[in-house]
Parts: structure tokens; C-alpha cells; sequence
């Protein structure tokens, strides 16, 4: 055996044997993903990878709190729904993501190089600084050369490597003739590098080492900062996206991902499931609440050959559903070609930075030029001339002004994240403080879509046991509600016998000898009321009508108060029925409301807003508010609603509650002020520094004092954003 | 002033230290969870599985 081991290369043998281990655990392992909403705490962190241990089958389990995510590897037989079961058991909130969706790796990837580079140029700064110190106290001669031969020999590959990010950026915005804010900070990098060399050559005066090393470093803080806020706004969309894991059951009982469906599969959809395809109902009779789609809050009743979308959820009796058109294919994902072209018209606005560094790079470079030309002319000394264009340079270099917008866009995202708010678009907060109207959809959003029984008073008495105990028996949610309000208002039950649900129908049982019935007017042949109702019929008494009202999402009266009295106009806007829509805007306090609106007519209500000067807020979570949230200016989705809708969304409301709306508006305007304030605050040191420099009396000790000063003030100010939160 | 020729190899090489010791921290992924790590070193449990 130890002849065949001895080989000329151990690795070669080692090598495939290695590979081949990797491959099989790669076969074998299967690794879910789960979300753990509510851990908090060391307890929770064993809690939970002790309850997941103990399942059968999973081999390794480990929680990570900053995420409240846990990854599991476990044998191929585990189903992820006993993992949820057994930690919602223990008392732990689960749910599955979907692993392919969430892609921490790669954007880790990319923070750490970023950390990286922060790194070596913070330590480059640090030495050069101490070195330079010596000369700005009067090293002389020999001694000021040498220090400035070492700080050279640290500082030249440290910006070598710490800085390419900008010159990265710069070089790709010279390749199609613009000029960006990489341009001059990228210029400044080089030529004060440069130019120090070549002054330490010559044995001068002036080195700027240290000013070029604190610029990048300043400038790379801030672009981490930049991108921290995306990244985390980004890992909790992805996760938002991934708590939807797109499977569908067929008839047969076998579980397959939508993607592997084909046309004509026959699926099965239980009650209280959403639809996961388009399709025809081949057997079964349910209802149907199509509210993400249409905006309606009553359900419509399904029966065989009805035609059912994705999306829609199926409420009473199973169904089975013969696939028309699946995934990609499916209405939600043609909603997509009316969104991207509402979206064009977003694209077109600019950024504040971006408008300031559009006059700002010019700017930079022409006065540094003109100072070149004028000391030329003044003294012809090209040496002199260049070191105090290269002074102008490094002085007006936006150092401020790239810490300036991450700093605070940074501290207001971090502020409304914590009041569980998501931005997942960079420019999404200068865009809200731009808000003067904010347009409402109603199902979903300013309602949770859960209906309430409003008139139980008007009830004869002896109908609401009998009404409660048919109740029981069912789980559509108005029977749900119906017991619910019941129960709260202490009513016992009859003793109602033969309970059975006729699915699509009601629920239907014997009191005495007597029939009951609760259920649909059509099936108790009687008249419908113009709101959501439930008839309940005992015996041969005239029907009796339990009505209902939507439940309005929690906070839902506080923001649209709180928007008021900052002075915006709200409006309405539902695809529901005008009874249900007047209704809630009556009890919310709104004055203008639009009933039975097609999702293109909102898209159009929102673009002649636009039209008329209004800057709109669009707050829709249906398919059918896609196109105007697509259309608004700034746009806001609660978590609750649909992939599609979502995604095209500026923000998402993580919480069920509405009311950090109210404070999401008002954050944007005071980090808008703060961006302004940063950017003047930037160009007062510009004032008092550029006739400094242009004078010629900018020492590197000079530029680093401002250079480090704005640098500090511009962070302060934008910290002063979340310090008002703990009030 | 001969003491320089001694003193600031020296002091770059302190710092270049650290240096290493902040890539060594970034390479072993020590910022994936701070949050957890933060919490797990109070439990009185020995952490069985540690992150590979």
C-alpha cells in the first residue's frame, strides 16, 4: 500500500481524491436558507441551533444575528417545513428564503475589498503624516530630503493600489467624454504624486504625499459608506424576493418548481394558497380574492373553465388548475413591459451630487489651469507655476464634497430602516422631500384586505349564535371575521348540528330539525347587498345580512394625518367599488377619492398630476397600482404586496404599520437640507483656502488642515441626522 | 539623529504589522456577524460547531 502512496507528487495524488469528497457532499448536502425575523439575543442564537441540531437528518446549523438568517446543511429527505414547524414550535418565527436568490457572497466580496483599500491608505496616511510632521517643524536640507524619500517610497504604491477605484471610474467617463466627480479627485491623486516626486528629486520644499494619501483615504470612507447603504438595502430586498420560493403542487401531490411546469400540467391550489400560475379551473368550485391584482375586495366565485391569474388567492374549496402560461410567461411577468416604460421617464433625474459635480469638476479644473497660466505670465517660472496649480488642485479637491452625500444618505437610511423602512433606490430621498401629493391605493395598502363585521348590533340575537357556530366551520375569511367579532362580543354559540361547507357556496347545518344556511345571496335566493356581506337563512325566515368593512392597516390614519399637516394633498385612487372606496376614505379622513380605476387609468390619473407640476408619492402594493407606482416620482410598497410591484418600488415598508410614512417624508427633507448645508459648508472652505493658494502661500501643511477640517465638520453635520431619532 | 536609521524601519514595521493583522481579520471573514459574535461569546454553552 505505502508503494503505491509514494509518488513523485503527493499533491497529484491527493488532489483528485479531494475533488472527488467535494463533488459528493456537493450531491448529497442539501442547504437551506431560513429568515428568523425575531431573534434578538444570545438565548435565541443556541435556542435555535439547538432545536435545529435535534431535528433528524440535519447535520450542521449556524445562526448569524446581524443577518437573522440560519443556514442549515442537512440530508436530502428533510422537508424545510418540519425546520419551520419545529422552531415555530419552540417559539421561533421561521421562514424559508430562497438560497439561489440571495447572492452574500459576491457583494461581500466587494466590501472587503473596499475595507481593503481603506485600510492600506489609512496606514500610508498615518506614517507619512508622522514623517511629514518632522518637515513642517523645520527638518532642513538632507534630513527633509531623506523623510521625503521615505514618505515617497510609502506613498507612491499605496495610491498605486488604495486608489484605483477612482481612476478606474474617471477613466471610464473620460472613454465617453464626460467628466464626473473621479476626474479632478483622480487628476489631484496624480499630479500631486507626481509632482512631489519630482520636487523630492530635486531636493524642494514642498511634498504633498500626505495631502494625496488623506484624500484617498477621506474619499474611500466615503464611497464604503455609499456602499454599505446599498448593500444592506439590497440584502433585505433579496430577501424579500426570496421569502417567495416559486413552487407549485400538481394534482398527483408532487411538489415542482414553477420553472418546470409546461402548458397544460394540471395543478392543485388549496384554499387560503395564492394561484401560482395562469390557467383554467378544470375541477372544483371556490372564491377567488383577486385584490392584488384588481384593487376589488369582494371575491369572486370560481367554478369550472373559470379563467384564474397568478396571484390571486384561492379562498374557500380546493382547486385544480390546467397551466395556460407559467412563470415568465404568466400575466405577472407581462405587467413588466407596461412598468418599464413608465420607467423610462424616472431615469431622467439627477442626482444633487451629480449636479454639483457638474459644475463643480469644470470649475475645479479651469481655475487650476487659470492659476498655471497667471503665475506663468506673472513670474515665468514653470516650477513655481505648476507646484501652485497643483495647491489649487489638491485645495478645491471635493473631498468634502464626496464625504458629503454618503455621509448623510447614510445616516437617513440607517434612521429609517430602524423605523422599518427599506430605500432601495439611491436618489429615492432627495426624491421624497420633493413630495407635494401623495396618491393612495386602497386594498392592501391603506387596508389590510381583512374584512371586519360592522353591523353585529343590527343582528337579531338569536341569528348570531346560530351565525357563529356555521361560522366555525369554515375558513373563509369572512367567516373567520364573523366568528372573531362574535366571540369579542361574548355571543355563544347554537347548537347547530351537520356542519358541512358546500365549497363556493357557504356552510350549511341543522338547528332543531331546521336547516341553516350561511353563505352566498345567489345560494340563499335572496338580494345582494352593494357592499362585502354574508346572508345567514334559518329555516324560512327572510335572510339576514352580516356586512362587512374592510380593517384599516394599522397607522394608516396617523400617516395620511401626519402628511396633511406637512401639507401635501392626498388622494385615492382604488380599482374597489365606490360604496367600499368612499367608505374608507370617509373613516381615513381623505377628501378626494377615485372609484373602479383601471390600472391604466391610475398610471394616467398619476402622470397628468406629474404633468401639472405635482411631484407625486405613489403608495400601491397590487398589481394593479404597478404602472403608477412605475409613473409617481417616489414610490412605496408595503411588504405584504407582490414581487412584481415590489421591485419597481423606490421603498418598501418592512412593518405592517403605515406610519413611518409621516416620518420617511420628513427625514427626507431635513437629509436633503443636510446635503445642501454639507455642500455649502464644503464651498466656504473653498472660499477661504482657493485665494490662499492662489496666492502661493498653500503649504502642504495648509492643504491638510483644510483638507482634514471640512472633512470632520461634513460628517458631524450629517450625524446630527440620527441624533434626533432618540428624541 | 543617527537613532532614526533604527527608529523608523522600526515604526513601519509596527504598523505594517497591524496592517497584516487587519487583512488576516478581513481574509477570515471576522465582520460577516458581528452582531453573533458579539452574543455568542456570553452564552455559557461551548459553541460546538464553530464557523469554519
Amino acid at each position: 500500500m505505502s508503494e503505491v502512496q509514494i509518488s513523485a507528487c503527493p499533491a497529484c495524488v491527493a488532489a483528485p481524491a479531494a475533488e472527488e469528497a467535494a463533488h459528493a457532499r456537493d450531491v448529497r448536502d442539501t442547504r437551506f436558507v431560513l429568515s428568523l425575523p425575531a431573534i434578538y439575543c444570545a438565548a435565541c442564537i443556541s435556542g435555535v441551533e439547538r432545536e435545529l441540531i435535534k431535528q433528524p437528518g440535519v447535520r450542521a446549523a449556524r445562526v448569524n444575528l446581524t443577518l437573522k438568517r440560519a443556514q442549515v446543511d442537512a440530508d436530502e429527505d428533510v422537508s424545510v417545513d418540519d425546520l419551520i414547524s419545529a422552531l415555530t414550535r419552540a417559539g421561533y418565527e421561521a421562514y424559508e428564503l430562497d438560497a439561489g436568490a440571495i447572492s452574500a457572497t459576491e457583494t461581500d466580496r466587494k466590501g472587503r475589498a473596499i475595507l481593503t483599500r481603506i485600510a492600506v491608505s489609512g496606514f500610508a496616511m498615518m506614517n507619512v503624516m508622522l514623517l511629514s510632521i518632522a518637515v513642517w517643524s523645520g527638518a532642513s536640507d538632507v534630513t527633509r530630503d531623506m523623510f521625503h524619500w521615505i514618505s515617497a517610497a510609502i506613498a507612491l504604491p499605496a495610491i498605486a493600489y488604495a486608489a484605483q477605484p477612482f481612476f478606474g471610474s474617471a477613466w471610464s467617463a473620460l472613454r465617453v467624454k464626460r467628466l464626473n466627480m473621479d476626474v479632478p479627485i483622480s487628476l489631484a491623486i496624480l499630479l500631486a504624486g507626481g509632482m512631489s516626486l519630482f520636487e523630492t528629486m530635486e531636493s524642494g520644499h514642498h511634498a504633498y504625499f500626505d495631502a494625496a494619501l488623506s484624500l484617498t483615504f477621506f474619499l474611500l470612507a466615503g464611497r464604503y459608506l455609499d456602499y454599505r447603504t446599498r448593500s444592506v438595502a439590497r440584502s433585505a430586498a433579496e430577501e424579500l424576493a426570496a421569502l417567495e420560493v416559486p413552487r407549485a403542487t400538481l394534482a398527483d401531490g408532487t411538489v415542482v418548481s414553477i420553472a418546470d411546469l409546461a402548458k397544460g400540467a394540471l395543478v392543485r391550489v388549496v384554499p387560503g394558497a395564492r394561484v401560482p400560475v395562469d390557467g383554467i379551473v378544470v375541477e372544483g368550485a371556490s372564491e377567488l380574492d383577486r385584490s392584488l391584482l384588481t384593487g376589488e375586495s369582494l371575491p369572486v366565485e370560481a367554478g369550472v373553465d373559470t379563467i384564474v391569474s397568478a396571484g390571486e388567492v384561492n379562498l374557500t374549496g380546493p382547486l385544480v388548475v390546467k397551466v395556460t402560461a407559467a412563470g415568465e410567461d404568466s400575466s405577472l411577468h407581462r405587467m413588466a413591459d407596461l412598468v418599464a416604460m413608465a420607467e423610462t421617464s424616472r431615469n431622467k433625474y439627477t442626482s444633487l451630487a451629480d449636479r454639483a459635480a457638474q459644475v463643480y469638476a469644470p470649475a475645479v479644473h479651469l481655475l487650476s489651469l487659470a492659476a498655471f497660466i497667471g503665475w506663468m505670465i506673472a513670474t515665468g517660472d514653470v516650477r513655481h507655476s505648476l507646484n501652485i496649480a497643483v495647491a489649487v488642485l489638491i485645495i478645491t479637491c471635493p473631498c468634502a464634497l464626496g464625504l458629503a452625500v454618503p455621509a448623510v444618505t447614510t445616516a437617513a437610511s440607517g434612521r429609517l430602516f430602524r423605523s422599518g423602512m427599506l430605500i432601495k433606490s439611491a436618489t429615492a430621498l432627495e426624491r421624497l422631500a420633493e413630495v407635494d401629493t401623495v396618491v393612495f391605493d386602497k386594498t392592501g395598502t391603506l387596508t389590510e384586505g381583512r374584512p371586519e363585521l360592522s353591523n353585529l348590533a343590527d343582528i337579531p340575537p338569536h341569528a348570531r349564535g346560530v351565525a357563529m357556530a356555521l361560522a366555525a366551520g369554515s375558513a373563509h375569511p369572512l367567516s373567520a371575521a364573523l366568528y372573531e367579532a362574535a366571540r369579542a362580543a361574548g355571543v355563544e354559540p347554537a347548537p347547530v348540528s351537520d356542519i358541512r361547507e358546500v365549497p363556493g357556496q357557504g356552510v350549511e347545518g341543522r338547528l332543531d330539525g331546521m336547516p341553516v344556511r350561511l353563505g352566498r345571496a345567489a345560494w340563499l335566493e335572496t338580494q345582494a347587498l352593494a357592499q362585502t356581506a354574508t346572508y345567514l337563512k334559518i329555516g324560512d325566515e327572510t335572510p339576514v345580512a352580516f356586512a362587512f368593512v374592510d380593517h384599516l392597516r394599522e397607522g394608516a390614519s396617523e400617516a395620511v394625518a401626519a402628511l396633511k399637516r406637512q401639507g401635501k394633498d392626498v388622494v385615492l385612487l382604488s380599482g374597489d367599488a365606490p360604496a367600499a372606496v368612499a367608505d374608507i376614505a370617509r373613516r381615513i379622513g381623505i377628501d378626494a377619492w377615485d372609484a373602479e380605476c383601471l390600472p391604466e387609468a391610475k398610471a394616467l390619473r398619476v402622470a397628468e398630476l406629474t404633468r401639472s407640476g405635482r411631484k407625486v408619492l405613489m403608495v400601491g402594493d397590487g398589481l394593479n397600482d404597478t404602472a403608477a407606482l412605475a409613473a409617481a416620482h417616489v414610490s412605496i410598497s408595503p411588504a405584504s404586496a407582490l414581487e412584481a410591484t415590489r421591485v419597481v418600488s423606490d421603498m418598501v415598508l418592512l412593518g405592517k404599520s403605515l406610519a413611518p410614512l409621516g416620518e420617511a417624508t420628513q427625514v427626507a427633507v431635513s437629509a436633503t437640507k443636510r446635503i445642501k448645508e454639507n455642500f455649502n459648508i464644503a464651498t466656504l472652505y473653498n472660499l477661504i483656502a482657493v485665494p490662499i493658494a492662489l496666492a502661493g502661500f498653500a503649504t502642504p501643511l495648509a492643504a491638510a488642515l483644510a483638507m482634514s477640517a471640512s472633512s470632520i465638520t461634513v460628517s458631524l453635520n450629517a450625524l446630527r441626522l440620527t441624533r434626533f431619532t432618540k428624541r | 539623529m543617527n537613532v532614526l536609521v533604527y527608529l523608523i524601519p522600526i515604526s513601519i514595521f509596527l504598523g505594517g504589522l497591524g496592517l497584516v493583522g487587519f487583512f488576516w481579520s478581513i481574509r477570515s471573514r471576522q465582520y460577516d456577524d458581528p452582531e453573533g459574535d458579539a452574543n455568542r461569546i456570553l452564552t455559557g454553552e461551548y459553541d460546538d460547531h464553530p464557523k469554519p
